[in-house]
């Protein structure tokens, strides 16, 4: 059988693994908004993503079958760009900038030293599931750099130590709370 | 007594603690029921000082910064009655309304940034007040004809980075057979050490809004899609309740303002994929897919978005619109060269006294932006280049300060005019490091549809790899700048063409410190190149 893509929003084009059940409400939720709009796509995995924290294979499986496209149509765009991720996250996400100004102050420092007392690489979660490092192309904060972000929080002028001191005080107050 | 607290509430304001000095704010004039109006804004481009925070009593304004929580008591004290005790004169930084006392501000000249730092960005109102909408209105009596006209007097060529004039760009799209025709802003700023769009949108998004409408009218347009970073989350809010507001103020929806005009602004977040920053790619990402490139032509106006007839603009170019349609086409031109006319804005970043975003006229001396605005090098460094246009850009060296801020002339220097990103690098900087640098983010970010850019910048990557790492050839740097040319001249799309222009630059003007490079390897070699360590001294 030929596989329609655009503009077919024939339902259940992907005949891959079996969804026996119907997709859990909250994400039919985010589905039946973009049903019939296949530009939609990338919003859709926004929205997953933004509501799961990563994009699970299984969320991606149902949003092929509800939105009638390919599983590798939904892959190659995920894999394209930079945003989406397909393991969840650590608590805390962090980045440190690479942008130019950033980069002049040493940021690729800051970097390597995080990594290497965090024990992991780009992309990667420790295995408590506290820190997720990743890095990012410019936070446009470049008065202020070098910069780290971690989730929300804006980190001016690090230095490797003060980077790592930062993590270590986040890992503190956790453990805190717990 | 009326007094109006503004206080700089944009991404960078926030990462340099605006929140924290608002609350303190908040907290002091209620707490002594001061009856002054409290106004979150955009920037006003003084990242060097932020958070900054501007009391006009009277209409005397007085601009503080940085502001710290601290400082805000002693600091209110002094304007609403309570003396001046530990009040430093360190922490003003203009008591003039024109800034004049204040080189960085006071020597530039706004037109996209101008109501930055001045306007609340989430209030409709605050826009009508400055003229808001009046140039749209001005353009509705016009023909569409005549706006296109207005628009290729005024010498405006796209702030994008390429410069394409464009009352021409516009013309193109009007005079396409087959409709709809789609308008799409180009929000995606991706270079590294560029946020002057950001700061337009976080700071005044009904400029924008109005710039797109007026293109939409001229063109015939019936849809227009702003393509937003999704690393933008602050812009992408704003820029929704602008939408939202545009459209209960009639000038958004269906017959628009009574003309019979039909237009609706969508918001498409990118993804994070540096060459969506291209025509072509950010059509295909608007459509749901990869963004890659294709072959031109056939060209957006011709066959764009869904096939339909497409016109892409910059952020800063729509943004400029209005301020021409409302001063005309001559005031435009006039400020800048016989060539381009208008004001370019840019985001001064790196060894620099000064940063922040700044805006000149076209024509400027490169050497007036960075001493008289930017202060000069940062403290006790020596200027070694300036590098503009992020990865697609190059260096200039400090001997070449005089050269006029234009298309035409920043292109004989090997570097490009760019989007805006302007990066001051001083004498500790390795020039082989930048160039590894851009280049190793282009690498990353090539799509890799064609071949010239997925292997030709690896390989290029590749021999500044070994450069850097001290095991660099004879015959390394003829390859590179072989390489540099096959690559810039074979890629499909831009992303690729000026992929070699950081490598090309810095070997046109830094060649001694490759070939040290070369030298490092072998019997005498002082082991790899760090990013501290300019390889040889350059005679500046």
């Amino acid at each position: 059988m030929r596989l329609k893509t655009e503009g077919s929003l024939k339902k259940n084009v992907y005949r891959g693994d079996a969804l026996v059940e119907p997709p859990p409400p909250e994400l039919a939720a985010i589905l039946d908004k973009h049903r019939g709009h296949p530009d939609a796509l990338i919003t859709v995995l926004e929205e997953i993503q933004h509501h799961y924290g990563y994009l699970p294979q299984q969320q991606l499986e149902y949003a092929a079958r509800e939105l009638g496209f390919p599983l590798s149509r939904i892959y190659g765009v995920v894999t394209f760009y930079n945003l989406f991720q397909f393991t969840p996250p650590g608590r805390y996400q962090v980045r440190v900038c690479k942008g130019t100004a950033c980069h002049v102050g040493h940021s690729g420092e800051i970097q390597d030293h995080l990594m290497d007392k965090l024990g992991i690489a780009e992309d990667e979660t420790t295995p408590d599931k506290l820190f997720t490092m990743q890095t990012v192309a410019c936070v446009g904060a470049c008065s202020l750099a070098p910069v780290m972000v971690v989730n929300e929080r804006t980190y001016a002028r690090m230095t490797p130590d003060k980077a790592w001191e930062a993590l270590q005080h986040l890992r503190e107050e956790t453990k805190e709370e717990a | 007594m009326s007094a109006i607290i503004r206080i700089g509430m944009s991404t960078s304001d926030l990462a340099a603690g605006a929140e924290a000095t608002y609350t303190a704010i908040e907290t002091y004039l209620s707490h002594r029921e001061i009856p002054a109006t409290l106004k979150r804004t955009g920037s006003l481009g003084a990242s060097h000082r932020e958070p900054v925070v501007d009391v006009e009593i009277d209409g005397q304004s007085t601009l503080y910064g940085p502001v710290t929580p601290e400082r805000v008591t002693p600091l209110l004290d002094q304007h609403f009655g309570a003396g001046s005790r530990g009040v430093s004169s360190d922490w003003v930084i203009s008591r003039k309304n024109d800034r004049s006392d204040y080189p960085f501000l006071g020597k530039q000249f706004k037109v996209t940034t101008r109501l930055c730092g001045l306007v609340d960005p989430f209030s409709l109102d605050d826009y009508l007040t400055y003229d808001g909408y009046e140039a749209f209105k001005k353009a509705l009596k016009m023909s569409p004809g005549e706006v296109i006209q207005v628009i290729k007097d005024s010498k405006l060529r796209g702030r994008g980075g390429a410069g394409f004039p464009t009352g021409i760009k516009w013309d193109i799209l009007s005079q396409a057979p087959n409709s709809p025709k789609y308008l799409i802003c180009n929000a995606d700023e991706g270079d590294p050490g560029a946020f002057m769009d950001r700061a337009t949108i976080e700071g005044d998004p009904h400029r924008l809004l109005e710039g797109i409408l007026i293109a939409a009218y001229a063109t015939g347009a019936s849809k227009g899609y702003m393509y937003v970073r999704a690393e933008y989350p602050l812009a992408v809010n704003i820029l929704r309740n602008a939408i939202k507001q545009a459209t209960e103020y009639g000038v958004l929806g269906e017959n628009i303002l009574g003309s019979g005009m039909d237009f609706e602004i969508i918001i498409k977040e990118g993804a994070g994929a540096f060459v969506c920053g291209e025509e072509t790619a950010l059509m295909h990402s608007i459509e749901g897919k990869r963004g890659m490139p294709s072959m031109r032509p056939p060209y957006p106006a011709q066959r764009g978005l869904w096939g339909y007839p497409s016109n892409i603009n910059n952020v800063e170019t729509l943004a400029s619109i209005s301020s021409i349609i409302l001063n005309g086409p001559e005031w435009y031109a006039k400020l800048g060269t016989e060539k381009s006319g208008g004001t370019k804005a840019f985001a001064l970043a790196g060894a620099i006294k000064n940063s922040g975003l700044v805006e000149v006229p076209i024509g400027t001396p490169l050497r007036e932006l960075i001493y008289d605005i930017g202060g000069g090098c940062a403290e006790g460094r020596k200027f070694k280049a300036v590098q503009l246009g992020g990865p697609s850009g190059g260096c200039i060296p400090a001997k070449l300060m005089d050269t006029l801020i234009d298309y035409d002339d920043l292109k004989a220097t090997g570097a490009i005019m760019g989007s805006g990103g302007m990066i001051v690098l001083d004498d500790t900087v390795s020039m082989v490091n930048i160039a590894h640098y851009f280049l190793s983010f282009t690498q990353d970010e090539s799509c890799g549809k064609c071949l010239p850019c997925r292997v030709g910048t690896r390989k290029m990557l590749n021999i500044l790899e070994r450069l850097l790492n001290g095991e660099g050839r004879e015959e390394d740097i003829g390859h590179l700048e072989r390489l540099c040319h096959t690559v810039g001249k074979a890629s499909l799309c831009a992303l690729g063409q000026t992929a070699p222009n950081p490598v090309l630059t810095t070997l046109r003007y830094f060649e001694e410190e490759y070939l040290a490079a070369v030298k490092q390897n072998g019997t005498n070699g002082t082991g790899p190149v760090s990013l501290d360590q300019s390889a040889v001294e350059v005679n500046l």
